[in-house]
């Protein structure tokens, strides 16, 4: 019960520190319906590519470390990324009528999200290959 | 906005993971991690949660600790992508891509929802 509640109070501060990276984010670059989020998007990749690295690295190659999981990637990468916003997002440029906004903002966030899983998780696997 | 809401956003959103990690689990528990169902219940129920807090036309602070911060954490971009790609991985590709279209289509339709919702109130 120690370690789950340790395991917790790990998510908790991760959590902590995601949320407001990702509201500072959020201030410094507002968007209107019309425009393209710059703010949740650079939010989402940077935080899916991180908790590739973490996890990959985590999992496959430091699988002593215990709280750096949870703190690192449920914690931090989870609060920084959003879906939630990014569904509100897309629901305001479809009010709006910007369809084909809509359309590139939500295969964009996928794509390039999968492609940064992509590289965050190969180059850490190649590296341990010639490592 | 001021260092209260700061805080706010902190608090809440600590909070927000936690109850993602716990909701996530509790949902695995029952139908098993063949399909990241997890994440999906997690991030269309914030959907909804979302879209009532904009229907409801709060204040820009409480929409920062409230919307940013609690709900904002607790659903995740990073991980619907991760399973989404593992389950590539594990010669899914398909399935990755079900988890994309799935979560997308029912998420809009969430935050609709929930914003008619909120707008009632």
């Amino acid at each position: 019960m120690l370690g789950d509640r340790r395991e917790l109070a790990a998510i908790f501060a991760g959590g902590f520190a995601g949320a407001v990276a990702r509201l500072a984010l959020a201030e410094l670059l507002p968007a209107d319906a019309g425009q393209w989020p710059w703010s949740t998007f650079v939010a989402n990749i940077a935080g899916a590519f991180a908790l590739a690295y973490f996890t990959t690295r985590l999992q496959e190659r430091l699988p002593l470390s215990t709280y750096r999981r949870p703190l690192l990637g449920t914690g931090f990468c989870g609060a920084l990324t959003t879906f939630s916003t990014m569904q509100v997002e897309l629901l305001r440029m479809l009010d709006g009528g910007h369809v084909p906004l809509a359309l590139g903002y939500a295969a964009g966030s996928v794509g390039v999200g999968f492609l940064a899983v992509s590289v965050a998780t190969n180059v850490l696997r190649r590296g341990r290959v010639t490592a | 906005m001021n260092a209260l809401v700061l805080v706010g956003v902190g608090l809440l959103g600590g909070l927000g993971a936690v109850a993602r990690f716990l909701v996530d689990g509790a949902v695995a528990r029952r139908v098993g991690r063949d399909f990241p169902y997890g994440t999906l219940v997690v991030n269309l129920l914030g959907s909804v949660i979302l879209g009532l807090l904009v229907g409801a036309a709060l204040s820009e602070d409480a929409y920062r600790v409230a919307g940013t911060g609690l709900i904002g954490a607790f659903t995740t971009f990073s991980t619907w992508v991760l399973e989404s790609h593992r389950l590539g991985e594990d010669g899914q590709l398909r399935l990755g891509f079900f988890n994309f279209a799935v979560s997308l289509v029912l998420g809009v339709t969430a935050a609709w929802a929930g914003r008619r919702l909120g707008a009632s109130l």
